[in-house]
């Protein structure tokens, strides 16, 4: 048996626990937990990519570290539990029906994520290219989340989790995306969430919650 | 291939010395929970003179206890003395590692599972029913995600033979695996519900709607209450040193020398009087939970044991 050097330890453990966090999100019902959820995968990711920098001595890996840290662990967080305050959703707990199911579900996606990259995984060299199972599958989680839940939070939260995944996917596989393309991805996403806000309030607005499944009954008048 | 006699003998003294101290482990748990909770808390071999009370008390039986009634006490206890006799306590490499088969040991605990729940039934009382029922319930959901860390523990090792795995672990040294960090975390939620402590149900209640455990032995008395108490301490102290070996196989006496052995014994003994004051520290933190909560918590122990099995296969098997 190879000895398995430490970065690589590290690299594997911080990929499962990425995972972790994303079927945490599928099985969290409360909002600021799910939030909360989503700034420790931000922190993970941050981690990981501050580690990548330090073994391949590629110090803009630093910058996009501490990119990572400051919008998708404190600043998206921050600004998502601002408006759960503000929509007055603290209390909130969404019904989840068949979690068991959804869970068992996230587990066959992963395994399909892995069958997937199975061809990629050979031509690789990288001690990392197993990760980009993990990364796929923790996008596959993400769009779950958005499928299976029904409050337009929980969904955003869902989106960021695939963005989260692909970032991932880029760190640990490529060691990272050219600067001005991840500079570019990270204000993109900002600006999404910041969008999403707007649209949160113009959707409660429009019909008095933040339930989309009703935005489907488009009768008006409707008790 | 042949052993000498010595050890033999070493292989039964650990077993006995497995069966002796497993009410030790309860008494340290109890000692440690006084201690988390600011209360006096009774000397560490009180669960001895309860033992020895019982034993001397006469047995009453019900009128309708049939033979299978008075025989479960000793087949459960049978079931899990052998059991106990699969589990490498101080050393490994001894005779009886032919048959420490971890499903072997799976088929033990479910053996006297399904005894004890029978006599629950057997006797014909609401809350022994009730107490079989339940702890059905509790076990087919608590099974599938035991077995689960089994497979993910003999895919690394390569054998589902828990001494082989241990040499395994003790040759490859320290190496972080993600896909244990998942298993030990899931076996433990497992190793809660299974025994009996408290999220789940609780070794203490005499509050007969949230009694499992303590439902289907509510009939037993006497020599039979005792047999099947040391039984169940039997069976946590199984779940604390499989953990403990699994996961922490450092110390173990791998030859049989005087000073491995002891350096064996120093070693699992600090290694389950930490697991308690872990397990301590967890149960005076939480209350107990709803029964309709249980298959959640379970299903939780579940998801980290798969987690853990697909992590090994996605993450680790290639490198």
């Amino acid at each position: 048996m190879t000895p398995v050097s430490l970065y690589t330890q590290a690299i594997l453990m911080l990929a499962a626990l990425v995972l972790f966090t994303s079927f945490a999100l599928l099985a969290q019902a409360r909002m600021f937990a799910l939030i909360r959820l989503y700034a420790w995968q931000g922190t993970l990711l941050a981690v990981t990519t501050a580690l990548v920098a330090w073994v391949t001595h590629q110090p803009r890996l630093y910058i996009s570290a501490l990119l990572t840290l400051g919008l998708k662990a404190l600043l998206i967080p921050w600004f998502l539990n601002r408006l759960v305050i503000r929509l007055g959703l603290q209390h909130e707990t969404e019904v989840l029906q068949g979690n068991s199911l959804i869970l068992l579900g996230a587990a066959a996606l992963t395994v399909f994520s892995y069958y997937v990259v199975m061809p990629i995984v050979q031509l690789s060299t990288l001690v990392t290219r197993n990760v980009i199972a993990v990364s796929l599958a923790v996008i596959l989680l993400g769009l779950l989340l958005i499928i299976v839940r029904r409050k337009a939070v929980t969904q955003v939260v869902g989106f960021m989790c695939m963005e989260n995944g692909l970032f991932f996917a880029a760190v640990a596989s490529t060691y990272g995306m050219p600067m001005v393309v991840e500079l570019g991805v990270a204000f993109d996403v900002l600006v999404a969430s910041i969008l999403f806000g707007v649209f949160f309030l113009h959707i409660r607005d429009s019909i008095d919650s933040l339930d989309v499944d009703r935005l489907n009954q488009l009768r008006e008048g409707d008790d | 291939m042949a052993y000498p006699l010595t050890a033999w003998a070493l292989a039964l003294l650990q077993t006995l010395l497995f069966i002796a101290s497993a009410p030790l482990l309860c008494g340290w748990v109890k000692r440690v929970r006084c201690a988390f909770q600011n209360r006096a808390s009774p000397p560490l071999w009180q669960p001895y003179r309860d033992l020895g009370k019982l034993f001397r008390k006469s047995v009453i039986l019900a009128e309708e206890a049939s033979w299978l009634f008075r025989a479960t006490p000793y087949i459960v206890l049978a079931a899990m003395v052998l059991a106990a006799a699969v589990i490498p306590l101080i050393a490994v490499n001894l005779p009886t590692d032919a048959i420490a088969d971890v499903i072997v040991l799976v088929g033990f605990l479910a053996l006297g599972r399904f005894f004890i729940a029978l006599a629950g039934l057997d006797i014909g009382t609401a809350f022994g029913g009730i107490g079989s029922s339940r702890e059905m319930m509790v076990s087919s959901l608590a099974e599938p995600a035991m077995l689960m860390a089994v497979f993910t523990i003999s895919m690394t090792a390569s054998s589902t033979n828990l001494s082989t795995a241990m040499h395994y672990l003790l040759q490859s040294g320290l190496v972080l695996r993600p896909s244990f960090v998942f298993t030990a975390a899931g076996l433990m939620m497992v190793a809660v519900a299974e025994s009996g402590r408290l999220p789940v149900d609780n070794p203490a209640t005499h509050l007969e709607l949230t009694m499992i455990h303590e439902g289907m032995i509510l009939e037993y008395s006497g020599r039979h209450l005792a047999l099947i108490e040391w039984a169940s301490e039997i069976k946590f102290m199984i779940y604390a040193v499989l953990i403990a070996d699994i996961f922490l196989p450092w110390g173990i006496a791998t030859r049989v020398t005087p000073w491995e052995l002891l350096s064996g014994v120093v070693a699992i003994t600090v290694k389950l009087a930490l697991l308690a004051v872990l397990l301590g520290a967890v149960e005076s933190g939480l209350a107990k939970m709803r029964l309709f909560r249980v298959p959640e918590f379970l299903n939780l122990a579940f998801l980290l044991c798969l987690l853990g099995l697909l992590s090994h296969i996605i993450l680790e098997v290639a490198i």
